[in-house]
């Protein structure tokens, strides 16, 4: 029973990671309807950034701040050069488009810094928290306790920052009808500048937790795989969606690698998240808390 | 001038429903088949045979594949390097526990198994529709490609899970030569494009395109949508599933299942958006297209170096393609969403006219 509890917890610290990604998918879909595929490859670029960065001698915090500003810039960049000529086309080209921006992001990413897997060290250890493997034998990181707690302070800020300042009512705004917020004369560029800059931020934060677990490689970008079905469990629109999806992917995708994989040869979890949301949404096709508007056929 | 269509009569039905309408345009793809099929030969040397011809075919298959699904139906696939798969691992079984397998056959049993996959990932497309149907499709792919990992049956328990495609021969001619191998892809691409042009103007394909169009409206006139989708997913996944059988046997001899990656369904929707969404001709010009880009930047750029006199860093070529890529998806969406073909169309308009002003 202990190592069920051990698999099922390492699961779900492991979605909270999931979910990290899965934010920013989830925040730029709200405020420009845009399906982003590029957040994987933000993630990448954050974490090459300021792990090259760091690599030069750079402070922390210095280097915190620069990889940022390389971030707005990136996202002001794509709203000016990508979305911009493609206003008012379906979704579904967007969503095409940011596929080509994932390739121009990861070529440039590799082009600036190079391909070499690197380390990032934040200063937290990776090591099981000592009271918990006392009291109960269970091996909890503390590195992934450390993680959920900044996940969880990103996503109540940024759950404040949507419900309750005049610039998250009018993210919603926009998110909710293009024309309409324009009328009532919200920027919708200015908007959208501000929406991507905070998916870079969330990108960085993402970027730096993964890339000190897991080594800053081209893999990051493929965390923008993982979180696809999370968003599908959660619902593209819902930042607790995104938590929720992801934490539910994270446990369930540890516990059938252990229990389920097995018998089938192992190696599931590559594919088990998705016929997991696929079977989820032949049910429930807005998500767990996703806004109930999506065409039936 | 050269393109007017301006005295050709039609005098009955058959001559007014032809696929190509107007005489140009027939003698037009008349001539590229006899250079397709008697001149290239010729000419052609092993390196262009093999490395860009045959590929090219190929590809271009895929993407006739892709462009139904996506193209005419509307309906976004990210899993065609599974379909791909599916078909190539088929081909092999086939061949290798019927005995006395017809090559042709087994080609064509390849497409079939990858219709029927195609058609059980197509299921969620009945209750889902947009990125959400992407996604459906993602699983696809992923799932595709573990089970022919993970299943040695699939690959004839070899250890590597790397499979080599046995010897080509249609009644006792072996198809072993680059040659050979292009002038078999040529006949198989050749003849299934010609269908598929004659699909999308039938009955067939204009119940797909209502369906893109308008799912709604197109159930309102009788379309029924879940039969029409599914068969958009039957016949891109034949298509596919073909491709995938050439793409084993006549392209690379040797496969395994991690090269039908999601890089390679990527790579397939870039020909269908740069070639042109919703068009035969397109799929052809796409693929060129992103066939022939990694090669001209791989020739260019140690030519570029010598020129300059400066040393390239390492892996530029591939950084560099990657960033050609996705800007010229960009720019193609924003700025011609039809693609090559919708060019290629303008430029038939001119044609009409010029050299004379009126």
């Amino acid at each position: 029973m202990s190592f069920f509890f051990e698999v099922l917890i390492g699961g779900l610290l492991s979605g909270v990671m999931y979910s990290l990604v899965a934010l920013g998918f989830v925040l730029i879909y709200k405020a420009s309807g845009v399906f982003n595929f590029a957040q994987g490859a933000m993630v990448f670029l954050a974490a090459l950034t300021f792990v090259g960065l760091r690599e030069m001698g750079i402070d922390f915090w210095i280097a915190f701040v620069i990889t940022l500003g390389v971030m707005v810039v990136l996202g002001l960049l794509t709203e000016r050069i990508v979305l911009r000529p493609l206003v008012n086309q379906p979704q579904i080209t967007l969503f095409m488009a940011t596929i080509g921006l994932t390739f121009v992001i990861e070529g440039v990413a590799q082009l600036v810094w190079d391909s070499q897997p690197h380390n990032l060290d934040l200063g937290i250890q990776d090591v099981p928290l000592p009271w918990i493997s006392d009291s109960t034998g269970m091996n909890i990181s503390t590195f992934d306790i450390t993680a959920a707690g900044i996940a969880a302070v990103l996503v109540t800020s940024l759950a404040l920052f949507f419900s309750r300042t005049r610039i998250g009512r009018a993210l919603r705004a926009v998110a909710d009808d293009h024309q309409a917020a324009l009328a009532v004369g919200i920027p919708l560029q200015h908007i959208w500048g501000i929406v991507w800059a905070v998916a870079g931020f969330v990108a960085l934060v993402a970027g730096m937790l993964w890339g000190a677990r897991n080594g800053v490689q081209f893999s990051l970008t493929f965390l923008a795989l993982k979180a696809l079905p999370v968003l599908i469990l959660g619902g593209f629109e819902s930042v607790p969606g995104a938590i929720v999806g992801g934490l539910i992917i994270g446990a369930a995708e540890k516990l059938a690698e252990v229990y389920i994989g097995p018998m089938v040869g192992g190696g599931i979890e590559g594919w088990f998240p998705y016929v997991l949301a696929l079977l989820f949404l032949l049910v429930r096709p807005e998500g767990l808390f996703g806004e109930k508007h999506i065409d039936r056929v | 001038m050269l393109y007017r269509e301006a005295g050709q009569f039609k005098t009955s039905y058959a001559a007014d429903q032809q696929v190509f309408p107007i005489r140009q345009d027939r003698i037009g793809v008349a001539a590229a088949l006899v250079v397709a099929f008697l001149v290239v030969p010729l000419v052609a040397n092993q390196y262009w045979l093999s490395a860009i011809l045959t590929p090219f075919l190929i590809f271009a298959l895929a993407t006739i594949g892709l462009n139904i699904l996506t193209g005419y139906a509307g309906q976004l696939s990210l899993g065609t390097a599974a379909f791909m798969a599916v078909g190539a691992f088929a081909a092999y079984n086939f061949v290798l526990r019927v005995p006395d397998m017809p090559i042709l056959l087994a080609f064509a049993l390849a497409g079939v198994s990858a219709a029927l996959i195609g058609i059980v990932f197509g299921l969620p497309s009945l209750r889902i529709k947009g990125f959400y149907l992407a996604v459906a499709t993602l699983a696809a792919q992923f799932f595709v490609v573990w089970a022919l990992t993970h299943f040695p049956w699939f690959s004839n328990y070899s250890t590597s899970g790397v499979i080599s495609a046995q010897k080509m021969e249609i009644l006792g001619f072996a198809f072993d030569t680059p040659v050979r191998k292009y002038l078999l892809a040529l006949s198989i691409v050749a003849v299934l494009a010609i269908a598929a042009k004659n699909m999308v103007r039938s009955s067939v394909g204009r119940a797909w395109m209502a369906v893109r169009d308008m799912d709604v409206a197109a159930a309102v006139i009788g379309i029924r949508p879940l039969p029409t989708k599914l068969l958009a997913f039957a016949i891109s996944s034949f298509y596919c599933g073909v491709a995938g059988a050439l793409y084993a046997f006549a392209y690379l001899g040797t496969v395994e299942p991690e090269g039908f990656n999601l890089d390679l369904s990527f790579r397939i929707l870039f020909m269908v958006i740069i070639g042109g969404v919703g068009s035969i001709l397109g799929s052809f010009l796409g693929a060129a297209f992103i066939v022939l880009l990694p090669i001209f930047l791989n020739t260019m750029a140690p030519l570029l170096e010598h020129r300059l006199g400066l040393q390239l860093p390492a892996g530029l070529t591939s950084n560099l393609e990657l960033i050609v890529f996705g800007s010229l998806i960009i720019f193609f969406l924003a700025v011609e969403p039809h693609g090559l073909a919708r060019l290629w169309q303008i430029g038939k308009e001119k044609l009409r006219l010029w050299p004379f002003p009126h």
